[in-house]
């Protein structure tokens, strides 16, 4: 705790002119000694916080951070090609390849050859400009037999090695740290002499997909208010042991694993599920033209709304219960018909928590992953799912770290939004 | 939309029962997925759904085969009498993977627990520097998405440039990675729940002790700890179920040894859809109403004691 100034005689509060500043017992001046035990406190308070601090940092912060550089950084050519890479930084990306760059591509292959990275470096030229995997595999085996004059005996092999674009995707490849990544990202191409364009129409995927997941995180967020504003409105105005029955089948589903719920929409989803048995049973639909609600965006809909539901119905019941009930019958007995009492007294009295509730929803809902992945089938696949399709399969890790950035912005974007507008201390567990 | 007063006109009787019929058709769809599993997990063929057999309520129809087969899965000869517990405990895939969750879960929710709550301690201090950018970044795990924390910890862990670790592969593949991720996803928890304790804190109380001659860790754990205690617990309870429940960073992270009950229904949807996953989401589900029900009681019997009635 604080350690505590000793007042002494000493310290005189005369109005005299010859009087120095007022001392503490042990002779240095009260201010000072006021400073020491406020930094001191202050040091107490953040060494409680420094281990967590230091925790996070390098198990979270760091990680997620080196992530995000290597959506800018990749060394895999540069790393294994040091001869042409040096080459190629003095040509302007359009001119003709001379002999000396053919010359240090030779020894590149070579050696990597002999250090088994060329499969890497065809792959990473490849994602610039496809089909060019094979032409550096089959120059590198024959490499080692070639003679001067290179660029004569390379274009014996593939005369695509004549070809601007190959020595282009060559050039953007080399830089070690470029904006290709982050270009590919929003379906642009980065050029060899900096430049951007737009891919073809039938290339673009990604753009696409960051507005569907947007979209469907809307949807979602829509959903789940239509159906949590009801609820929550049932449970904050029942009377208190029949609202905490009813909050138990809010609840249970909360608490249920994600996996859990995400299987048993499968059992209920489909086309042999429980609702279509249901539904050919009431007659709505025949055995033949049963609905298909899962595979595909109505299943990863139906499920995520089901479980974002809760996230929803939590904060605006909270809210809600600090509505006191005398407002709005004070709007009735003044003249306001129900409408016009829940709409200009009630609803803006909610905000609140649509506020806290819905950013909270759309925060979960862009990021999903699991539920998309299972019961998403091909339509239903969300900008999270080739993050891990990038990270997993292709192993294109500098895309899939693009593309996670200008998620991780977007989500950073609506959180500082929250926090303007709720408060991030003010977040409530139900 | 409390009780109906006798003078309501039709047009609001009829509005009265519409929203609670509408809130009813909420509640069926918010709980009718969590219930319906129970009884598909009986079924007697590998179905997920409900066979004629069933709907007639034949007892033919049901069995337990599924539940058998969360013990049977992986077991090196289920039909031997000798050594039977010990092939399970050791091969079961199931078994094995409540094993991991548990081991996971607890070192990540002590990891968490402890670091939370000194950190949230901490942070209610008025002298605290630096509070509100302190705090977003402590809470940071929370809002970033899931993908994005695993993908940066599963580059991160696996990558020779990083200086904690030697050689390739170290920490992604092992427990160890997981623990650490879960234990970050489960701080934010923590935080909130001990910080929101901590607001009705009384600090003369600390003084109190101090002036009575108790140094800090007295102070601590006999003045603090025990008022904030239900705090820590809900927070603790909190990131287990999120170490428990989380399945991105274990797709990421975990080793072919490592896989967590929700990895192995993650790979049971995806690999051989059997009920066997309906039988353990049965299991879970009856452990969610458990723990429920006695949360339920808990927080009847402290409002009891408190002197405030339901109702």
């Amino acid at each position: 705790m604080v350690p505590p100034v000793h007042f002494t005689e000493r310290v005189t509060m005369t109005d005299s002119t010859d009087a120095g500043p007022v001392l503490a017992a042990d002779g240095t001046p009260l201010k000072k000694k006021l400073a020491q035990a406020l930094f001191v406190s202050r040091a107490r308070a953040f060494g409680l916080v420094l281990p967590l601090l230091a925790f996070i940092l390098v198990s979270f912060i760091i990680p997620i951070l080196s992530l995000m550089v290597q959506g800018v950084k990749n060394d895999t050519y540069s790393a294994n090609m040091p001869a042409s890479t040096e080459i190629m930084k003095g040509w302007d990306g359009i001119s003709e390849p001379t002999e000396k760059m053919f010359a240090a591509l030779v020894l590149d292959l070579i050696k990597a050859r002999e250090e088994k990275s060329i499969g890497r470096v065809a792959t990473r030229v490849n994602r610039e400009v496809s089909g060019t995997r094979s032409m550096f595999t089959k120059a590198a085996r024959k490499a080692g037999k070639l003679e001067a004059p290179f660029m004569a005996a390379m274009l014996n092999i593939d005369e695509d090695w004549g070809n601007i674009e190959v020595w282009g995707a060559m050039k953007v490849s080399s830089q070690t740290y470029s904006a290709a990544f982050y270009a590919a990202a929003v379906d642009a191409d980065y050029n060899a002499d900096g430049s951007f364009e737009r891919l073809d129409e039938k290339d673009r995927i990604y753009v696409y997909l960051f507005i569907k997941t947007l979209l469907v995180s809307l949807a979602v967020t829509l959903a789940c208010l239509a159906l949590g504003y009801p609820v929550a409105w049932l449970l904050a105005s029942l009377p208190m042991r029949t609202s905490n029955l009813l909050m138990i089948l809010v609840l249970l589903p909360f608490w249920t694993s994600l996996l859990v719920r995400t299987t048993a929409w499968i059992a209920m989803l489909q086309s042999h599920g429980v609702l279509n048995n249901v539904f050919v049973w009431l007659g709505i639909t025949t055995d033949e033209t049963r609905f298909s609600l899962i595979y595909n965006m109505t299943g990863t809909i139906i499920a995520m709304t089901h479980i974002l539901l809760p996230f929803m119905i939590l904060p605006l019941y909270s809210v809600m219960k600090g509505i006191s009930p005398a407002y709005l019958r004070a709007a009735k007995s003044l003249g306001a018909t129900n409408w016009t009492a829940f709409w200009r007294v009630y609803f803006p009295a909610t905000i609140p928590g649509i506020g806290a509730g819905g950013l909270l929803v759309f925060i979960l809902a862009i990021g999903y992953y699991i539920t998309p992945a299972l019961v998403g089938g091909q339509d239903g696949q969300l900008i999270s799912n080739f993050i891990a399709y990038h990270m997993q399969k292709s192993l294109n890790w500098s895309l899939a770290a693009a593309l996670g950035g200008i998620l991780l912005v977007i989500v950073l974007a609506i959180y500082w939004l929250y926090d303007k507008v709720v408060g991030i201390d003010n977040m409530k567990m139900g | 939309m409390s009780a109906l007063p006798p003078y309501a006109t039709l047009g609001q009787r009829v509005w009265y029962y519409a929203f609670r019929v509408i809130c009813a058709l909420i509640f069926i769809y918010l709980i009718t997925p969590v219930l319906i599993i129970i009884p598909l997990s009986f079924n007697a063929e590998p179905y997920f759904t409900f066979t004629s057999g069933m709907m007639g309520l034949d007892p033919e129809a049901f069995s337990l085969r599924w539940y058998a087969d969360i013990f049977h899965n992986g077991m090196a000869d289920p039909d031997a009498t000798e050594g039977w517990w010990a092939d399970m405990w050791q091969n079961a895939v199931w078994i094995r993977a409540t094993k991991n969750s548990f081991i996971i879960g607890f070192w990540a929710t002590a990891l968490a627990t402890s670091f939370g709550t000194l950190a949230a301690i901490g942070l209610s201090r008025s002298e605290m520097p630096y509070k509100g950018l302190i705090m977003s970044i402590l809470i940071s795990p929370m809002i970033v998405p899931l993908i994005v924390t695993a993908a940066g910890m599963f580059y991160f862990y696996s990558n020779d440039f990083n200086p904690f670790i030697e050689g390739k592969q170290a920490l992604a593949g092992s427990k160890m990675g997981i623990i650490l991720a879960h234990a970050a996803l489960g701080t934010p928890f923590v935080i909130i729940t001990v910080t929101s304790t901590l607001v009705g804190f009384d600090n003369s109380l600390t003084r109190a002790a101090a002036n009575m001659g108790a140094g800090p860790v007295r102070t601590f754990f006999k003045v603090q700890m025990p008022l904030i205690l239900p705090g820590v617990i809900s927070g603790g309870l909190f990131a287990f179920i999120t170490s428990f429940d989380e399945v991105v960073a274990v797709l990421f992270l975990a080793g072919p040894e490592d896989k967590t009950i929700p990895r192995q229904m993650w790979s049971g949807i995806r690999e051989q859809i059997s009920p066997t996953i309906l039988a353990v989401a049965t299991i879970l589900v009856i452990i969610s109403i458990a723990l429920l029900t006695v949360l339920e009681l808990l927080r009847r019997r402290s409002e009891r004691l408190r002197g405030i009635s339901p109702g």
